[in-house]
């Protein structure tokens, strides 16, 4: 009896934070989506779906973060992967600990900040400036798309490899042991033990940095120099520049149902393919 | 593979050393190096607006690395005993402050804060007691800044501390019991040793979120100013090598706490062997 009252106290201050800070929020965007926009702005009660029929004078934004999420995903996958499985696996133990923090440290500065680097190396004194030293002219890589993926892989990668890295670090390294003794080359061992077992390492990554992509703002905003347009972007500049707070709150509205279906239907397929449920009990 | 490692090594510093180095340049424009000075370092700390935004940006992280450790902690300890549809409802909230990017986050907690301010701060100048002076208004700043980061934060740590206590032993709780221990003794003794590291991971991961946030905070910090949006509202001024002082500080801000995090959990590891 006792024990039920205390559990109930240590919930309550989660309690209140998850009313008060987002299911409050949640169902304001989901009312003023259905508004009309005030005459100086802000919103003005209404029902109408008129918002919602506008959404395609945003088109651009949607096709742009629905392909570029999901390639920058990808991408930091790729390069994040071996060097986790560098860091589980491979890695001198003396040195594991001071490897991952260093992998860390960079996910420690802003974010802002790593973006803003990448101003300096892809601009006109950077990267372009080296290539025509040694004969190619002419090349732009600022405010293009391929800019934008290199500032995703580049703020990302942290965050991808860090879970992987434990989902490998967990793994039984007796069950490599077993099965290079059972004769398995390398590279079936890994493909047949080490790469399933990691698999929600991997979801877990994935499932991260594809979210926060989702919302991106800033590394379009930098890099990409206003061509290449995110939802993010679509969104503030609906709210802070042009104070439209019913069409911005249907825009933000479609975005978390977009996001939310392409997660669940992606954590679905990981976990058919993992058969493991425990890692990603969270869904 | 340990070449591979290198290169990625590489990718990961050579921007931070772009950014140091340029912090030291003597010229006015960021991108043409022009002789070593430290003198950028000077204008950005003797900066008012800096100094401000710093300041802003230590209360509200460490604010909110406290309260988030704190409520998700509890939280994940007492969700260990809820089953059934609460317990859904639970994951579903966690789950949904995880998934929702920060700008919607941002948007949200702006309109819904706006409106429900504006409904209070009349009621709020009616029912004033004019004993106890002005009245208060109701207003974006420190507060909602606090607010909206310990939502996600929060969650954040609920999953990582719970992640800890499924991979806990079990058997230690239940011996603990066994032997007469109190719950509240259990706690301490037995599973506040397991957990530790997932609690103080969680805290530091929750202050590095809040301390480097600017895309929520853009929306929620109504008149103050944290550091990445002073940083943000700068480069967009145009690129000087002051954003370089300034990143190359908070860069190193953060290897402090980075190394005296590690130092902390060296010493419970001893501490606990030799006990």
């Amino acid at each position: 009896m006792q024990g039920k009252w205390i559990n109930r106290l240590l919930l309550t201050p989660a309690t209140a934070w998850f009313l008060v800070m987002l299911v409050l929020p949640l169902v304001v965007v989901v009312v003023f989506s259905f508004g009309e926009r005030g005459a100086a702005g802000g919103y003005v009660p209404a029902f109408t779906f008129d918002q919602y029929a506008n959404l395609p004078a945003r088109f651009t934004a949607f096709k742009n973060t629905l392909l570029l999420a999901p390639t920058g995903t990808v991408a930091a996958l790729l390069v994040a992967y071996p060097l986790a499985y560098f860091l589980a696996v491979k890695a001198d133990p003396r040195f594991k600990t001071l490897l991952l923090i260093l992998v860390i440290v960079p996910f420690w500065t802003s974010i802002l900040i790593r973006t803003y680097a990448w101003i300096f190396i892809l601009g006109g004194r950077g990267i372009p400036l080296l290539l025509e030293l040694i004969g190619i002219e002419g090349v732009r890589l600022i405010n293009t798309p391929f800019a934008v993926l290199v500032g995703i892989v580049y703020g990302y990668l942290p965050l991808m490899v860090f879970p992987i890295f434990v989902s490998l670090e967990k793994l039984d390294k007796r069950l490599l042991e077993a099965s290079s003794d059972l004769g398995a080359p390398p590279f079936r061992t890994f493909r047949q033990v080490t790469l399933p077992l990691s698999i929600p390492g991997v979801a877990t990554g994935c499932m991260l940095v594809f979210i926060l992509l989702m919302g991106e703002f800033l590394i379009p905003a930098l890099l990409g120099g206003g061509k290449v347009f995110f939802i993010g972007n679509a969104l503030v500049d609906l709210f802070l520049q042009s104070r439209n707070w019913a069409f911005g709150s249907a825009v933000a509205a479609t975005l978390v149902v977009v996001m939310l279906v392409t997660v669940s239907l992606y954590m679905r397929l990981m976990m058919r393919g993992a058969g493991q449920r425990e890692d990603v009990s969270l869904l | 593979m340990r070449l591979y490692a290198i290169a990625v090594y590489l990718f990961l510093y050579i921007p931070l050393g772009v950014i140091v180095l340029f912090s030291f340049n003597a010229g006015r424009h960021a991108s043409d190096f022009r002789g070593f000075s430290v003198k950028w370092y000077g204008a950005a700390l003797s900066n008012p607006f800096v100094m401000d935004a710093l300041t802003t940006s230590l209360v509200v992280a460490f604010t909110t690395a406290v309260l988030a450790s704190l409520f998700g902690t509890s939280a994940a300890l007492a969700l260990q005993r809820v089953q059934g549809r609460l317990r859904a409802i639970y994951d579903a909230m966690i789950y949904v402050a995880i998934m929702i990017p920060g700008i919607v986050i941002g948007i949200a907690t702006l309109i819904a804060l706006v409106t429900v301010f504006d409904f209070l701060n009349p009621l709020l100048e009616a029912v004033w007691p004019m004993a106890m002076g002005e009245v208060p208004r109701l207003n974006l700043g420190y507060a909602s800044l606090i607010a909206a980061h310990t939502l996600f934060t929060m969650a954040l740590v609920i999953v990582i501390v719970r992640a800890r206590i499924a991979g806990m032993d079990r058997a230690l709780v239940e011996a603990s019991a066994d032997l007469y221990a109190t719950p509240w003794r259990t706690f301490l003794q037995v599973t506040l040793p397991q957990i530790y590291p997932a609690i103080l991971a969680g805290f530091l991961l929750s202050f590095t979120f809040s301390f480097d946030d600017f895309i929520i905070a853009f929306f929620v910090a109504g008149f103050e100013t944290t550091l990445p949006i002073y940083v943000f509202s700068s480069i967009r001024r145009g690129v000087t090598p002051e954003i370089n002082a300034i990143g190359t500080m908070v860069l190193g801000t953060s290897l402090t706490l980075l190394i005296f995090a590690q130092f902390l959990l060296r010493g419970r590891g001893r501490a606990a062997a030799g006990r």
